[in-house]
């Protein structure tokens, strides 16, 4: 079909007043951030710089990434065994278990901290107060966005019969669930995993308010000191995620292509 | 059966088996015993419970009570992982994500087999269901009949002491079906593994079967080689559900039948006094007659065979089945006399 040439550059004036909108202040976080300190002239990477000088940004930044993938490893070996079980073996579940999954989503993150702020006084006491811990509260953020990921891929593949396959092959629950399913909703899985990433990069409500330093709170603790500083961060962190998911995307594409037909 | 057979196979032993879903029933008691080497059909509607008897075989499944044993071991309380069966499933279940040959590998792994040996004796498995070219594909890149062929060879690789097919052809189209049954079938005399076979296909199950069973309501109804259970239904049930059968008037005295005003012998288990005679189609022939009191009411042309319909004076429908080349003397409304072969036929209380 022609496309007329009025529908060609009403397109393109509309594409480029959406990129206008969303890289101008991607542009502009970055010439703030880049510029010479006072009155001097030039261009500066002190800024982003400080990321790597500054003990205390920079253990946040490693505070925040380990706690993205604890999130996930641990996101993962509770709910794929968990999803796949109560589909295999007790599906009269399913609907509870997706009921608690995405319960998360319809609680303010708010009345959650305040609610498990007593729970996290033994779990600091038990295990330390390293940021990690926040693991345990984290897992139960991205549970409704990860659950809905597993969920899709699940439903895609039939578990029942590959696992009874497998099973009846000789395979045991585990061989079953990691050399089986898992290789079958890798995709499903790796979108669970970069949501959580990107959740875990981005929250501030929880860590802040249990008084723990991520990646989140050291920026806005940041911002008060040092707000180019602040904004070579948060830019960093932006970019980080946004290649992620665009990694996500492609991954799945190819996925796809792969599992094509049949 | 063939000499490998014997020393292969093992005796399988179902006994009284019962399984309860709720309120359901879907096994009642079900005792089958198959011979070292034997591939029993299950055959029965659906809900019958063959499936269940299969699936509790295969340790998919539990019983409620009742025992498995195979070779004189009691598996009943054995994971299905432990058993050592191979199984070919309904529904698609090659793993998608292994080429052909890593799929028929697969158990042979488990079993800690080294790679060499793995690939040798999957590739042969392969060879034996004539898929050797295409071990290196994925499932979607083949058809549904490659993919049971796949499966069946993956079933295989292992050395299963049992073969179990459920239902293996009912997802594939009539032609594919026919070949691979007959595929199946000569695979297992090769290899001489005692299978089960489940199916609601009478014509397949008659087709590979050394001996028929069929299911109803949780129960085995008869289980005899398939020339037996079409000449001899051992109940109304079996009678009606294998074969086109015809219900005719009869009265049973002393063992002898009376069916259209003839005689002929009644089979063991027949109802006394007067009921219903089960008759097959080709037991009854057409013969042209002005005063026969039947009437030709349609004639259907299938090949070397037809049916013709006819009608009795009182209305009741008579089907028999003709070679054509008799057939095509009649044509509807014709008046014909209805002769019944001197072959027993079941008769059935009403």
């Amino acid at each position: 079909m022609r496309q007329s040439t009025g529908f060609k550059v009403g397109r393109a004036v509309g594409l480029l007043a959406f990129a206008v909108y969303f890289f101008l202040p991607l542009l502009a976080m970055f010439d703030f951030s880049t510029q010479a300190r006072g009155s001097a002239e030039g261009r500066t990477w002190d800024n982003w710089a400080f990321m790597v000088t500054d003990e205390d940004l920079r253990s946040s930044i490693i505070a925040s990434l380990l706690l993205a993938l604890f999130t996930v490893v641990l996101m993962v070996v509770l709910l794929v065994p968990t999803m796949v079980w109560v589909r295999l073996r007790v599906p009269r579940a399913r609907k509870l278990i997706e009921f608690l999954c995405l319960l998360p989503l319809t609680i303010p993150a708010l009345v959650i901290v305040v609610g498990i702020a007593n729970v996290y006084s033994w779990v600091t006491y038990l295990l330390g107060d390293s940021p990690l811990v926040l693991t345990f509260a984290y897992v139960v953020l991205v549970l409704p966005y990860s659950y809905r990921a597993i969920d899709a891929a699940l439903a895609a593949i039939d578990v029942t019969t590959l696992a009874e396959a497998a099973r009846s092959l000789g395979a045991g629950w585990f061989t079953v669930i990691v050399r089986i399913v898992l290789p079958n909703i890798t995709s499903g899985v790796l979108g669970a995993a970069f949501i959580s990433v990107a959740l875990v990069m981005g929250e501030y409500v929880f860590a802040s308010l249990l008084i723990f330093d991520t990646l989140p709170v050291a920026m806005a603790a940041l911002n008060k000191s040092n707000s180019p500083a602040a904004m070579a961060a948060a830019l960093a962190s932006m970019v980080f995620v946004s290649l992620l998911l665009v990694g996500l995307t492609f991954l799945s594409r190819d996925r796809h292509k792969q599992g094509a037909s049949s | 059966m063939t000499d490998l057979a014997t020393e292969r196979g093992l005796a399988v032993e179902l006994s009284d088996l019962t399984r309860v879903y709720g309120a359901v029933r879907a096994l009642d008691g079900l005792t089958l015993h198959l011979e070292p080497g034997e591939l029993v059909c299950l055959l029965g509607p659906s809900g019958c419970g063959k499936t269940t008897a299969l699936r509790i075989l295969a340790g998919l499944d539990q019983p409620t009570s009742g025992t498995v044993s195979v070779g004189g071991r009691d598996l009943t309380r054995v994971p299905a992982n432990k058993r050592d069966m191979g199984m070919v499933f309904q529904a698609y279940s090659l793993f998608p994500h292994m080429t052909v040959i890593d799929n028929v590998a697969f158990g042979l792994k488990l079993r800690g087999r080294d790679g060499a040996s793995r690939r040798k004796r999957a590739g042969d498995m392969l060879d034996l269901v004539g898929l050797g070219q295409h071990a290196d594909r994925y499932a979607h890149q083949l058809s549904g009949g490659q993919q049971q062929r796949v499966a069946l060879a993956r079933a295989l690789a292992v050395e299963p002491s049992v073969l179990l097919l459920d239902e293996p052809l009912s997802a594939l189209d009539a032609k594919v079906r026919v070949q691979l049954r007959d595929e199946i079938r000569r695979v297992q005399l090769e290899v001489g593994t005692t299978t089960l076979f489940v199916t609601h296909d009478q014509e397949e199950a008659l087709a590979v079967a050394d001996r028929v069973g069929v299911m109803n309501a949780g129960r085995l109804e008869q289980l005899a080689p398939p020339a037996e259970l079409y000449s001899a239904p051992a109940t109304k049930f079996v009678g009606e559900f294998v074969g086109l059968s015809n219900r005719l008037p009869a009265t049973v005295t002393a063992g002898v039948a009376s069916v259209l005003g003839q005689e002929v012998p009644a089979l063991d288990g027949s109802a006394t006094g007067s009921g219903s005679a089960l008759v097959r189609p080709e037991a009854i022939s057409v013969v042209a007659d002005p005063s026969g009191g039947a009437t030709v009411t349609t004639v259907q042309f299938l090949g070397p065979l037809s049916r013709v319909t006819c009608q009795l004076a009182d209305g009741t429908d008579v089907v028999a089945q003709l070679a054509s080349t008799d057939a095509v003397r009649l044509t509807p409304g014709d008046a014909v006399r209805l002769e019944v072969a001197p072959s027993p036929v079941l008769v059935v209380a009403d």
